[in-house]
């Protein structure tokens, strides 16, 4: 059994505020799923190469033909992670609902990482089922963090239901198209009070690096890590990724300037 | 071919076994054969199955509380729905 080490502080260390959710502080800003890795082994080493606190897992039927077959606990120590379970392949807000109370039931913690897909072919979120069954779940007392479009309304809505945070799309899931919509992004994340995750389409490093830069509080992924060449390394990438977008957006970056303006001295040049 | 049957979707009278002793539950969307009488507790140790890391839902009730397993008789067309957590984003 491979277990996670514990994640190495952040080099961001105190030039960084915290990231709080719902009253819990967690000490990294890149959260990771756990989906399509070619092997569990390369998937502990990718997470632990992130330095990620929060990882993603689905809920699915055991496979009872196979009862050897090893769920993800096998690989992941819940004292040393923060699990957070999905709706992955949700249509209805009656299943969304449905898969977070068997998540609950597992007995880790209370909150869930909410999808309601409306279409099979973009997996982009039925808003209005997303909006109902944030409602449920947030008058049962779960922590609810939903995927979202990049819809200021839609994330406004969201936040007023009770969602703990939101996290809108970069570009749909597993697309690696990067972030489509600075503006939206950034418009989202001035409007609303609860943190914003941007969650699904984060390709590469630069891709992280610059959502990070538009402010928002953090980045799931999943893809960008199990589908890389190695894995492991794209980890450690996007690691530093979010914290140089992160450090970028704190520090306050330069005016765009459409003419330049010399950085040596234009004085003091020999005849 | 003139004297092709037709292929078997149900199963002739006299191949069903009316058995007593077995109950057949509906456990992830297929019926299975297992002693009456059983309990969840029964069904999971049959399957093999490590009670702490799946959860059990049963006539769509979730059972939150794993030590009611050994107290809950199964019944023939009882849907049981036993899942665990895998890798997902």
């Amino acid at each position: 059994m491979t277990t996670l080490l514990e994640p190495r502080r952040s080099a961001v260390g105190s030039l960084d505020t915290s990231f709080t959710i719902a009253g819990r502080d967690f000490r990294s800003r890149l959260m990771v799923g756990t989906g399509k890795y070619a092997s569990n082994d390369v998937m502990v080493r990718a997470i632990e190469a992130s330095g990620a606190e929060i990882v993603t897992v689905a809920v699915r039927r055991v496979n009872l033909d196979r009862t050897q077959e090893e769920g993800i606990l096998h690989h992941l120590d819940p004292s040393r992670i923060f699990l957070l379970a999905n709706t992955a392949g949700c249509y209805s807000a009656d299943d969304a609902v449905r898969y977070a109370r068997l998540a609950r039931a597992a007995g880790f913690n209370e909150w869930v990482k909410l999808e309601v897909i409306g279409d099979k072919e973009t997996l982009l979120p039925d808003t209005v089922g997303l909006l109902e069954a944030t409602r449920i779940l947030a008058a049962e007392g779960f922590k609810v963090m939903a995927y979202s479009n990049d819809d200021l309304v839609t994330a406004l809505r969201l936040q007023d239901s009770g969602a703990v945070a939101v996290m809108p799309l970069a570009s749909p899931i597993g697309s690696g198209l990067g972030l489509l919509n600075e503006f939206s992004i950034r418009t989202i994340k001035h409007r609303l009070s609860v943190p914003v995750v941007v969650d699904a389409g984060v390709g590469t490093a630069s891709d992280a690096c610059l959502t990070m830069e538009q402010g928002v509080d953090g980045i799931l992924m999943n893809t960008a890590l199990a589908s890389a060449s190695d894995p492991v390394r794209m980890a450690a990438a996007m690691r530093s990724a979010v914290d140089a977008g992160r450090l970028a957006y704190l520090a306050g970056r330069m005016p765009r300037r459409e003419v330049a303006v010399p950085s040596s001295p234009t004085e003091g040049l020999i005849e | 071919m003139p004297n092709a049957l037709p292929p078997t979707i149900f199963p002739a009278m006299s191949d069903i076994t009316v058995d007593s002793t077995t109950i057949t539950p509906v456990v992830n969307g297929e019926a299975r054969s297992i002693r009456a009488g059983s309990t969840m507790g029964d069904l999971l140790r049959t399957l093999a199955l490590d009670p702490q890391l799946v959860v059990v839902e049963h006539n769509r009730t979730i059972l939150r509380d794993r030590a009611q397993y050994d107290a809950l008789r199964l019944a023939t067309g009882d849907t049981i729905e036993i899942v665990h957590f895998v890798g997902g984003g």
